[in-house]
């Protein structure tokens, strides 16, 4: 039981990185601007870098013979068990970089934690991956208190942004059988107990953006059972393609 | 004329410590935190730096190309300013 936890664990936590990574990179090309066209990129690598890693270590975990290739590339919708927040069509740039920072603010603590985890290789990962999610936090995080606090057409796209994306905010703080078996074995914090360092980063960006915190209604589940919304097909027919299509097919 | 909201900034990045800083290009961005992020985006992807500078290119008041003549040609003719008519000692080694 431990090992399976310690599998679904470092598989959810991949999984969240390389979808993400991979909606980020959707922007390639697209950017309202040159600088973003490489910053976003920039994050993208970052982030399936963090994804890379964590699929090798999955891979030695479960000891079947299987690469990270395996994992990123030729595992069913079902099998995914990310987010849904990281799943989300990236709209336009305000929801991107809303999405990013409210990623970022989560994933913040979490590294910083891990850092420390009583599993060695998390805690190597942890160690680096702090530093880059400090940079997304900083980037993305100036790009909303510009937008909120920018012109009236940026302030209405930011504060739509915010909306939209307030029903996937919850979902990274739940707690079930494998975050509980993390935090018994020293591994990894309880998610709910990141809570409130997001809020503080979350708060202080937004009180210099002019951004009310959100209230969702109600919160959207189902990513880390495999139960992803509609555009997950779509994002993984993209990204799995050219395994599907020249099966083994290398640089 | 409108305002430009998003200026030009000229980027200079000191490779390592002991050396000076370097103007490597420029970037656009709307203020001074925008355009450090974006120098940082732009030009250290590859471990090229440990500091970075922007300054407004608007800040930068160049020499007139017009006035290249008169400002460059007389020194083309004064070789004995260069340090290179003195016999070194080889005990002085690299300089």
């Amino acid at each position: 039981m431990a090992k399976d936890a310690l599998l679904a664990f470092v598989v959810r936590l991949a999984d969240d990185h390389l979808i993400l990574g991979h909606r980020l990179s959707e922007w390639c090309g697209h950017a309202p601007m040159l600088e973003e066209d490489l910053a976003m990129p920039n994050m993208a690598l970052d982030l399936i870098g963090q994804a890379r890693a964590l699929y090798q270590y999955a891979a030695d975990i479960e000891g079947r013979g299987r690469t990270e290739d395996d994992f990123a590339y030729l595992r069913r919708e079902r099998e995914y068990t990310n987010c849904l927040m990281v799943e989300r069509p990236n709209g336009d740039f305000a929801h991107t970089m809303l999405r990013q920072l409210t990623f970022a603010a989560f994933m913040e603590p979490m590294w910083r934690a891990m850092a420390t985890s009583k599993d060695e290789t998390l805690a190597g990962i942890a160690a680096k991956a702090v530093k880059e999610v400090a940079y997304h936090i900083r980037h993305a995080g100036e790009w909303v208190i510009r937008l909120g606090d920018g012109t009236e057409e940026s302030s209405a796209r930011m504060k739509q942004a915010v909306e939209d994306l307030a029903p996937y905010v919850d979902e990274v703080f739940d707690a079930d059988d494998v975050t509980r078996a993390m935090v018994e074995a020293g591994i990894a914090p309880d998610p709910a107990a990141l809570r409130q360092s997001f809020d503080r980063t979350m708060a202080t960006i937004f009180a210099e953006a002019f951004l009310d915190m959100p209230t969702a209604p109600f919160a959207q589940r189902g990513g880390r059972d495999g139960r992803h919304g509609e555009a997950m097909g779509y994002l993984l027919a993209d990204l799995q393609y050219m395994q599907r299509t020249f099966p083994g097919a290398v640089w | 004329m409108a305002k430009n909201e998003i200026p030009l900034w000229e980027v200079f990045i000191r490779p390592r410590n002991g050396l000076s800083h370097k103007h490597c290009g420029s970037v656009h961005a709307a203020d001074e935190v925008m355009a450090l992020n974006a120098a940082r985006d732009v030009y250290t992807r590859r471990g090229e730096g440990v500091s970075i500078w922007v300054v407004p290119s608007a800040a930068i008041t160049a020499s007139d190309p017009e006035h290249k003549d008169e400002n460059f040609e007389p020194a083309a003719s004064k070789v004995y300013r260069h340090p290179t008519f003195y016999k070194i000692p080889d005990e002085v080694g690299h300089m």
